[in-house]
């Protein structure tokens, strides 16, 4: 390098020095801070999913608090859909693919599921509900999508599904739609 | 003793000798170069795939390719255009450039800068390495999408993903130390407001890079762990949730898009004013008009996933975000105008190209405002229309503003004019053959083609046909580039320091060849 470029550069960095490490640090933990605000997206989704209900997610789970009126004027039609990711064999559905209920009333249904592999297997079922908005009106006080369903090779089995429509349900509502992916999660157990 | 030191003066005088040079350079200027040579050689690796995907799609049925490696094709000729070609070429313009435009001697940080260069052909070559592994490259689309890149991809995955991570980290490091000169090296008197548009687009530029990059780096890393540690990021069945790694991808690959092109407007507001015999009309409004396309490029990343099944309330939302952004973009495209009109136009190559510029990528915009509309995005998502609008605002959009600048100061870092001829023979033959390429695409990608497919439906023959015609002449006429720049590097006549007539700038202020240090004294800016 020619030396009095050399020399020119450093007096300028050297001049720059204290304010730019200052910068470049800053620069560097900027891009860190980044890094993790990527990771941090994850939780911010469900709780953003969870507050505005997007994602049909965020249904009511357990016992509903206080005994509802049920709402004999009106019928809201509630459909059942399954549905098998790739590589899942299992056969799988609801007993009723659709029921007309009056908000209010604690309703008993089930699906149906098999196993036709030689093997023993795992599934667990994830659900969605739509309309979104309908989501929070939706309490389901027991469903077999809460826990993992282990099945015997060949074997078949009823899994139950007890859910209540609130009758505070938005009028313009009228037809709302399960929807269950069931997932083989042999591996991880 | 003065003897002494004039022998070493003379012999420290210029670069290094041999590959050492290359190897060891903090020069901004050799590493610019090695930038764009890098980009250049990508281009046409990315051009080939391109070509081989044309080919295919020449006639419907399958011809010459396996569906499978088509996959692989239109997956890689993405990243490697996208990460290998225009982000490189556009930080080797910056490694180039931006000192000389504001007097100072050297990038910041000249050892890092070295840094980021050299792990680039370490992670493009194992990108490429994929090519050639068991099960071929990954084939889910050069966005990655999950399950399909991570459950039902093939193990050469992980290799795409860690070059990832490593051209991320370049592209940090770079944009860190980008923003470290213009801050810190600019010349006496070289205020903020006086910088060269060039240069203020690239420390926007810089900004969003330092923002979205490390987001890249989380979501591959989030992929990494779903694949190989068991963690369900991405995977339904344990909780997590797909589309969540579609949000998290487009938060930073809309930012990415504006990476793209924001240097490009800082080349064609550099070069039209020039050409114009004109300053630039609404200096001021440029500069606000980009930071707000930055900003704006945050809010709007859902609109690349209309119909993943959003609430009402958010597809209008991603609507109107995104078609604000056409008022910024509207202001720059009437600035240029305005800065031509009543001008002393003259229209030698790096004019045609940036012309040819704003003319094409506003086409591309326009096709982009044609797809944020929130309802009709149902019928041209991933089609054709899709592909024609992307490739308009990056072919003759970002791809044409390199052009452009190469042939702006080809003169000034080799020190031989142009040769005018071949250079407008590039550009007529680049123009025409974009335009029968990608234009016919708008009509197939409306009627229901999809992006991504092999083969097609009969009704759409005649207009592939075309297409793949075009590809070809455009992948042609870039030998002719390539021989512009080797002949211009090579021999010429000797070109003067201020080689265009209205060309303002720091730059134009060394003689040209530059010598290999510049601006050991700043300058002074008044």
């Amino acid at each position: 390098m020619d030396c009095a470029f050399a020399a020119s550069l450093s007096y300028i960095l050297h001049a720059a020095g204290s304010k730019m490490n200052k910068l470049v640090v800053r620069l560097f933990a900027a891009s860190v801070l980044m890094f993790g605000f990527g990771f941090a997206l994850v939780p911010l989704y469900e709780v953003f999913c969870d507050i505005t209900g997007l994602n049909g997610k965020n249904y009511n789970r357990g016992p509903v608090a206080a005994v509802q009126s049920i709402d004999y004027a009106r019928e809201v039609k509630v459909q059942f859909i399954t549905s098998n990711p790739a590589n899942m064999p299992w056969e799988f559905g609801p007993y009723e693919r659709t029921q007309r209920v009056n908000p209010g009333r604690t309703i008993n249904t089930h699906f149906v599921a098999k196993n036709p592999t030689a093997e023993w297997m795992v599934a667990q079922a994830v659900p969605s509900i739509t309309p979104s908005e309908a989501a929070p009106y939706f309490t389901k006080i027991n469903c077999f999508c809460f826990d993992r369903q282990p099945l015997e090779s060949g074997a078949s089995t009823e899994m139950p599904m007890v859910y209540v429509v609130d009758p505070e349900l938005p009028r313009h509502i009228s037809t709302i739609t399960v929807s269950y992916s069931l997932y083989d999660i042999t591996g991880e157990e | 003793m003065t003897e002494t030191t004039a022998t070493q003066e003379h012999e420290h005088h210029g670069p290094a000798k041999g590959i050492g040079r290359w190897l060891y350079t903090t020069n901004h200027k050799d590493i610019g170069m090695m930038y764009l040579i890098f980009a250049l050689a990508m281009f046409f690796i990315g051009g080939v795939m391109a070509l081989a995907i044309r080919a295919e799609l020449f006639q419907p049925g399958l011809q010459l390719l396996e569906p499978a490696f088509f996959n692989q094709m239109t997956t890689m000729h993405g990243l490697i255009m996208i990460f290998g070609a225009i982000m490189p070429a556009f930080v080797g313009l910056a490694n180039w450039m931006i000192p000389l435009q504001i007097g100072a001697p050297d990038m910041a940080l000249p050892r890092m800068n070295n840094l980021s260069f050299w792990i680039l052909p370490f992670g493009f070559a194992i990108m490429l390495s994929t090519l050639f592994m068991a099960g071929g490259a990954p084939s889910g689309g050069w966005t990655m999408y999950a399950p399909l890149s991570t459950t039902y991809a093939p193990p050469s995955m992980i290799f795409l993903l860690f070059s990832i991570h490593i051209l991320g980290a370049s592209s940090i490091m770079g944009a860190i130390n980008i923003i470290a000169t213009i801050l810190n090296l600019r010349a006496p008197g070289m205020t903020l407001m006086k910088m060269p548009m060039f240069t203020w687009t690239w420390l926007i530029t810089a900004f969003l890079l330092i923002a979205v990059m490390p987001v890249l780096a989380g979501v591959v890393t989030m992929m990494i762990m779903d694949m190989h540690f068991g963690t369900s990021f991405f995977n339904a069945a344990g909780g997590g949730d797909p589309v969540l790694y579609q949000h998290i991808f487009w938060f930073f690959g809309h930012p990415e898009v504006y990476i793209m092109i924001l240097p490009a407007f800082g080349i064609i507001s550099e070069i039209i004013p020039t050409f114009s015999r004109k300053r630039l009309f609404g200096y001021a409004s440029m500069v606000y008009a980009t930071a707000s396309i930055a900003l704006l490029s945050f809010v709007v990343w859902a609109h690349h996933m209309f119909t993943v099944g959003m609430p009402i309330v958010a597809e209008v939302f991603f609507m109107f975000a995104t078609m604000i952004i056409a008022v910024p973009t509207g202001v720059k495209v009437f600035n240029w105008i305005a800065t031509m009109f009543r001008g002393s136009l003259t229209f030698e190559t790096p004019m045609l190209f940036a012309i040819g510029f704003i003319v094409l990528f506003t086409i591309g915009g326009f096709s982009g405002l044609m797809l944020a509309i929130a309802p009709a995005d149902f019928q041209y998502h991933d089609t054709y229309f899709v592909v024609a609008h992307f490739h308009y605002v990056l072919v003759p959009g970002a791809l044409f503003s390199i052009f452009a600048a190469v042939y702006y100061w080809l003169p000034k870092w080799t020190g031989h004019k142009l040769n005018e001829t071949m250079g407008q023979f590039h550009f007529w033959l680049s123009f025409i053959a974009v335009n029968i390429t990608f234009f016919p695409m708008h009509f197939v990608g409306l009627a229901g083609m999809p992006r991504r497919i092999p083969d097609y439906a009969l009704q759409f023959a005649d207009f592939n046909a075309m297409a793949s015609v075009g590809a070809f002449l455009f992948g042609l006429s870039q030998l002719v580039f390539l021989y512009n720049i080797v002949q211009n590097a090579r021999a010429g006549e000797k070109a003067d320091a201020r080689e265009w007539e209205g060309a303002e700038g720091l730059e134009w202020t060394v003689p040209s060849p530059h010598p290999y240090h510049t601006f050991s004294t700043p300058p002074e800016v008044k």
